[in-house]
C-alpha cells in the first residue's frame, strides 16, 4: 500500500492524518473506499516515478528547448495564432493569485474584481468591434463562431447557413463538428457567390475580416443581402486589426466573434486562448456564455453581477443556449489588461506597425522574380505570395536559414504560402527574408 | 477592507478615467516606408478605448484582483468544482519560452518537446482513467462531455443504428450533462436516484431499450457517493447496446482508488482545472480532455498525438473522428500544468490526493453532521452533501448560512445543488487544507447554526464585511447594462 506517501502538496502530516481518521472512528485511510467494489479497488497505477520540484524544472525545461520560440528568429507564420509584442503588465497581473486562483464569480460579494474586469472587458470588445453587448469569453475563435451559427440558426428558426470558403479551415471544420447533430445544412462558396445564394431559408452568411488569406471581402454586400432575407451576418473578425479597420459592426454585421489571442495572449502551441463573441442588443437571450451585469447593492453601492444565467445550462440543462461553463475568464483578463494598456493610440499604433511593415514585405516579395503576391486588393498584416517552387521547398529552405516561414495554401493558391507580418518583425528581418526568398527564386 | 484613495479606488471604470494624451505604452518607431493607407470606408474613425498610463494600470487591476476571494487568499469549500491549491511551479514551467512562445502551426519538427509532453500526458490520462485512447483537443469539461457524447452517437451512427435518440441522465447531474446532450441532438430522459443516493436500477431498466444511446453519470456522484450499484448501471446499459459516458468532474476521489475503464465507463473527460490542479482563473481557462476505450477510440476529436516508428512525433487525426472542436491542439498551457503535476506526484502521491480528500470531507461530515441534516448518511467521497433544513425552519436559508460564511472568511459551499437534495449545501475541502482550517471552518459553520438561532437577521441579511452587500441581481436581468456608457455614468 502506497498511502502513506508524503507529498508538499497536503499539509496534514501522516499523525494528523490518523487523528481525523480516528476522529471518524476509522483506522486506515483505506476504509473509506469500501464502497467501491473490492476487486476494482486500489489498480496498479503505472505513471513515472514521482520527481522533486529541481527535477521537473531540468525535465520540463529539456522537453522546452526542443520547440522552436518564435522569438528565437525571424518568423512569419500566422493564419489564426499571432506573435504580437505583450507588455510585461500582462502577465505581471494576471498571475496576482487573487485573480489567477479565483473561482467563477457566482457569488458576487467575494467576486467583485473579476467580475468588473469582465464587465471592463465587455464594454471594449464591444466597442472594437462595433457591436451593443459582448459576453464574457468563449473558448478560442473557431468555437465562438462555431456557437454564433447556432445562435443565428436559434434566431432565425432556419437551418441553412452560407459559409464563405475565405474561413479559416479550421474554424470551417469546427463549425461542422458543432453543427454536425443539429440539422443544420452548410454551404461554403466564395464570398463573392455568397450574396446571391442567400434564400428565405438561410440562417446567416458566415464571413471572416480579414478573412483567412488576409484579404477584405466586402462585409457591406453580405450585410445586406443577407438581411434582404431575413438572414443574419455573422463575422469572425481579428480584434487587433480593428485598431485601424471599420468594425464589422459598422457593416451591418448581427453576431460578431473573434479569436482574442492577438490581445496580449502568447501563442502557447494554440491555447489557451480566448473566443470573443459580440451582437446586438435585441439578440441577447439568445447568445451563449456568461454576462455581467451593472446593479447596486443593498446599501446602493454599484456592484456586478453575471446576468440574464436563465439561458445557461446551471439553470436551463437541456433548453440552455449553449452548454458552456468554465471558458477563458483569466485571459479575458489579460485582454482586459493589454486594450487597456494599448489604449485608443497603442492599439492603432499597432495595428499601423503591422499594416506597413506587411505591406513593405508584400511590395519588395512581389518585385522578386518569379514570386508574386496573389492577395487581391487591401489586405491588413497576411497576404498569399505565389512561390516559383512549392511552398513546402521554400520552407524547408528558409528554415535552413532560421526564417519560419509561412503557411503553406498551396491547396487554394498556385505554389501559394501565406505570410503574416506583424510589429515584432523588424525591417532587418524583413529584408533577411527578401534576401532568402531571392536565393530560391 | 482597507479603503484605497485616489486612483486606487475601484469605483471608477477605465474609460472613466481616461485622460486624452495618457499612454500605457510605447510602440517601436515604422523602421521602413509607409504604404498608403486603405481606401476611408475601411478605416475606422473612432477606437473607444481608454487613455490610461502604465502606473495607472497596474494600479487599478491591483485594487481589483483585491476584491477577490481566491485559492491563495480564502478557503473554498465549493462542492463539485475542487478547488485545490495550485502549484506556481506549473505556472512557470507554462511559461517558459519554449512553450508558450511556441506556434500551434509551426512544422512538427521544430516542436517535438510539445508533441512528446503531449503524447506523454495523453498515456497518463488513458492509464488513470483505465481507458485506451485519451485527446486533448477539448478546452473545458462541457467541451469533453459534448465530444464524448458526439462520440457516442458516431458509434452508433456508424452500426447504422440510427434508433438511439435518447440519453439518460441522473436527477443529480452538472446542468452541463442535458445541454451536452442537446448540442448533440439527444433527447434527455431522467434517471432517478434510490433511497441511498445511487441510480435507481429499475428506473434505468425501463429506460433501457433499442433507442437508448447511453448513459452519462457522475462517479462519484454529486451526492458525493460512490454508487455502489455502478457495476450492475453499466451491465443494465451494455445490456441493451447502449454505451456509459462519466463525467470526471469528481475524479479527484477515486485518483489511484478505482478506475472508470474497469467498471465498465467506455468514455470520459476530465477536468484538469479541478483534479489536476492547474487554476481556475476566475472562470477558466480549463481543459477537459477525453478518454475513452478502443471501441470508441477511433471517433476521438482531432487531432491526437501518435509516435512513428522511428520515436518521432506526429499530430494524428483518429480514423473516423467527430471533427476538430477547436482551433488548434486544445488548451496546451493548462496540459503543461497538467503533466507537471502528475510528474510531482506519480502514483503514490495521486493515490495519496484522493485519500486526503475523501479523508477531510468525511472528518468535516462527523463534525457537522449532529447540527446540520445530513440525507444520505454513509460514507462520502471527497464531498458530502448537507441540507440546511434545520436552520431553514428557523427561518435561515442554505443560500443565508453560505452568504454568512463569506464573514468568517470562507468562501460559500455550492448552494441548492444537486437539485434533489432540499436547501443543499455542497462542501469539497480538497486535499489542500490544513486541520486547523477544517477546523475552523467546522466553527463557523457551528457558530452560524447558533445565529440562525440567537440573532437570524444577523444571518439573513449577510454578508456584512464584503466589498458589497448582496446585490440586486433582479434588477440586473430585468434591464440589463452590460457595457458602459457615458451617459449612464
Amino acid at each position: 500500500m502506497v498511502t502513506s506517501f508524503q507529498s508538499h502538496y497536503i499539509p496534514n502530516t501522516p499523525a494528523e492524518q490518523d487523528a481525523l481518521l480516528a476522529a471518524i472512528g476509522l483506522r486506515h485511510m483505506d476504509d473509506l473506499f469500501h464502497d467501491i467494489p473490492q476487486d476494482y479497488r486500489n489498480p496498479e497505477l503505472n505513471l513515472p516515478a514521482p520527481l522533486s520540484e529541481l527535477d521537473i524544472q531540468r525535465e520540463l525545461g529539456q522537453l522546452a528547448a526542443r520547440n522552436r520560440p518564435l522569438s528565437s528568429g525571424p518568423s512569419f507564420l500566422g493564419a489564426g495564432s499571432y506573435h504580437h509584442f505583450i507588455p510585461s503588465i500582462v502577465k505581471a497581473l494576471m498571475t496576482r493569485g487573487e485573480f489567477l486562483t479565483a473561482y467563477t464569480p457566482y457569488q458576487p460579494e467575494v467576486s467583485q474584481g473579476t467580475l468588473q474586469v469582465i464587465f471592463e472587458f465587455q464594454t471594449m470588445i464591444s466597442g472594437l468591434y462595433g457591436m451593443e453587448v459582448a459576453n464574457a469569453g468563449m473558448y478560442d475563435g473557431a468555437t465562438s463562431l462555431a456557437e454564433a451559427v447556432l445562435m443565428a440558426c436559434r434566431v432565425t428558426r432556419r437551418a441553412r447557413v452560407i459559409v464563405t470558403d475565405s474561413v479559416a479551415p479550421a474554424y470551417r471544420e469546427v463549425i461542422t463538428t458543432y453543427c454536425q447533430a443539429q440539422g443544420i445544412t452548410i454551404d461554403v462558396l466564395p464570398a463573392a457567390q455568397a450574396g446571391a445564394a442567400v434564400t428565405e431559408s438561410t440562417a446567416g452568411i458566415v464571413a471572416q475580416y480579414p478573412n483567412f488569406y488576409g484579404a477584405l471581402d466586402d462585409l457591406s454586400g453580405l450585410a445586406q443581402s443577407a438581411h434582404d432575407d431575413g438572414a443574419l451576418l455573422v463575422v469572425s473578425a481579428d480584434p487587433l486589426a480593428m485598431g485601424m479597420l471599420r468594425p464589422p459592426g459598422n457593416f451591418g454585421a448581427d453576431i460578431v466573434t473573434g479569436e482574442g489571442q492577438p490581445l496580449g495572449i502568447p501563442p502557447s502551441y494554440g491555447g489557451p486562448y480566448l473566443g470573443l463573441f459580440s451582437c446586438q442588443q435585441q439578440y441577447i437571450r439568445q447568445m451563449p456564455s456568461r454576462l455581467v451585469g451593472r446593479t447596486t447593492d443593498t446599501a446602493g453601492r454599484t456592484g456586478y453581477v453575471l446576468t440574464l444565467q436563465t439561458r445557461e445550462q446551471h439553470i436551463r440543462r437541456e433548453r440552455a443556449t449553449s452548454n458552456i461553463c468554465t471558458n477563458e475568464a483569466l485571459y479575458a483578463l489579460a485582454a482586459s489588461i493589454y486594450l487597456a494598456a494599448m489604449g485608443r493610440r497603442g492599439l492603432r499604433q499597432v495595428a499601423e506597425l503591422c499594416y506597413h511593415k506587411s505591406h513593405y514585405a508584400a511590395e519588395r516579395i512581389d518585385a522578386l522574380p518569379g514570386y508574386s503576391v496573389a492577395t487581391d486588393g487591401e489586405f491588413f498584416q497576411e497576404f498569399v505570395v505565389s512561390c516559383p517552387s512549392p511552398p513546402a521547398d521554400v520552407n524547408r529552405w528558409l528554415m535552413s536559414q532560421d526564417i519560419l516561414g509561412g503557411l503553406d495554401v498551396s491547396d487554394r493558391f498556385d505554389n501559394g504560402m501565406l505570410l503574416c507580418v506583424t510589429e515584432m518583425n523588424t525591417r532587418a528581418e524583413i529584408d533577411l527574408l527578401v534576401d532568402a526568398l531571392s536565393a530560391i527564386a | 477592507m482597507l479603503n484605497k484613495g485616489g486612483n486606487r479606488d475601484t469605483t471608477q471604470m477605465l474609460m472613466a478615467r481616461s485622460v486624452p494624451g495618457r499612454m500605457g505604452v510605447v510602440t517601436p518607431d515604422l523602421d521602413v516606408p509607409a504604404a498608403p493607407l486603405p481606401a476611408a470606408a475601411y478605416l475606422r474613425d473612432d477606437l473607444p478605448l481608454p487613455e490610461v498610463s502604465e502606473p495607472e494600470v497596474v494600479q487599478y487591476f491591483t485594487a481589483l484582483s483585491q476584491l477577490n476571494f481566491s485559492i491563495d487568499t480564502h478557503f473554498y469549500p465549493l462542492g463539485s468544482c475542487t478547488m485545490k491549491y495550485n502549484p506556481k511551479i506549473n505556472d512557470e514551467v507554462a511559461f517558459l519560452p519554449g512553450f508558450a512562445g511556441i506556434h500551434p502551426q509551426q512544422p512538427v519538427e521544430l516542436s517535438q518537446g510539445a508533441l512528446e509532453l503531449l503524447y506523454r500526458l495523453q498515456g497518463f490520462l488513458s492509464e488513470i482513467t483505465g481507458m485506451d485512447a485519451t485527446s486533448l483537443a477539448t478546452l473545458a469539461g462541457a467541451h469533453g462531455e459534448l465530444a464524448g457524447v458526439l462520440m457516442m452517437r458516431a458509434y452508433h451512427l456508424s452500426r447504422g443504428d440510427t434508433r438511439r435518440t435518447k440519453m439518460a441522465i441522473p436527477d443529480s447531474a452538472h446542468g452541463t450533462n442535458p445541454a451536452s446532450a442537446a448540442m448533440a441532438g439527444f433527447d434527455v430522459v431522467t434517471v432517478p436516484s434510490d433511497s441511498d443516493g445511487n441510480t435507481d436500477l429499475d428506473a434505468l431498466r425501463a429506460l433501457a431499450d433499442d433507442d437508448l444511446a447511453g448513459l452519462m453519470i457522475t462517479l462519484p456522484s454529486t451526492l458525493g457517493l460512490f454508487d455502489t450499484k455502478i457495476l450492475e448501471v453499466c451491465q443494465v446499459v451494455h445490456d441493451c447496446g447502449g454505451l456509459v459516458y462519466g463525467d470526471g468532474a469528481n475524479m479527484n476521489a477515486l485518483l489511484g482508488r478505482a478506475k472508470l475503464g474497469h467498471l465498465g465507463f467506455d468514455v470520459c473527460h476530465l477536468n484538469l482545472h479541478k483534479t489536476f490542479s492547474t487554476p481556475h482563473g476566475g472562470g477558466g481557462p480549463g481543459a477537459g480532455p477525453v478518454c475513452c476505450g478502443a471501441s470508441l477510440a477511433p471517433y476521438l476529436a482531432a487531432p491526437i498525438v501518435a509516435q512513428t516508428a522511428a520515436g518521432d512525433y506526429v499530430i494524428a487525426q483518429p480514423p473516423d473522428s467527430i471533427g476538430k472542436t477547436s482551433g488548434f491542439h486544445g488548451n496546451f498551457g493548462v496540459l503543461v500544468r497538467a503533466y507537471t503535476y502528475i510528474r510531482t506526484l506519480g502514483a503514490a502521491g495521486l493515490t495519496s490526493i484522493s485519500g486526503n480528500a475523501v479523508l477531510n470531507a468525511n472528518y468535516l461530515m462527523h463534525a457537522l453532521k449532529d447540527i446540520y441534516a445530513l440525507p444520505y448518511d454513509r460514507t462520502c467521497m471527497h464531498e458530502v452533501v448537507f441540507s440546511a433544513d434545520r436552520q431553514h425552519e428557523r427561518g435561515v436559508s442554505g443560500l443565508q448560512v453560505a452568504k454568512r460564511l463569506l464573514d468568517y472568511g470562507f468562501h460559500a459551499p455550492t448552494m441548492y445543488f444537486p437539485l434533489i437534495v432540499h436547501e443543499a449545501l455542497m462542501i469539497e475541502p480538497t486535499e489542500s487544507e490544513t486541520k486547523d482550517t477544517l477546523d475552523a471552518f467546522i466553527d463557523a459553520l457551528r457558530a452560524i447554526d447558533h445565529e440562525a438561532t440567537t440573532d437570524p437577521t444577523l444571518v439573513q441579511q449577510a454578508p456584512h464585511t464584503t466589498p458589497v452587500s448582496r446585490l440586486d441581481e433582479a434588477t440586473a436581468a430585468r434591464r440589463p447594462i452590460l457595457r458602459w456608457q457615458p451617459a449612464a455614468d
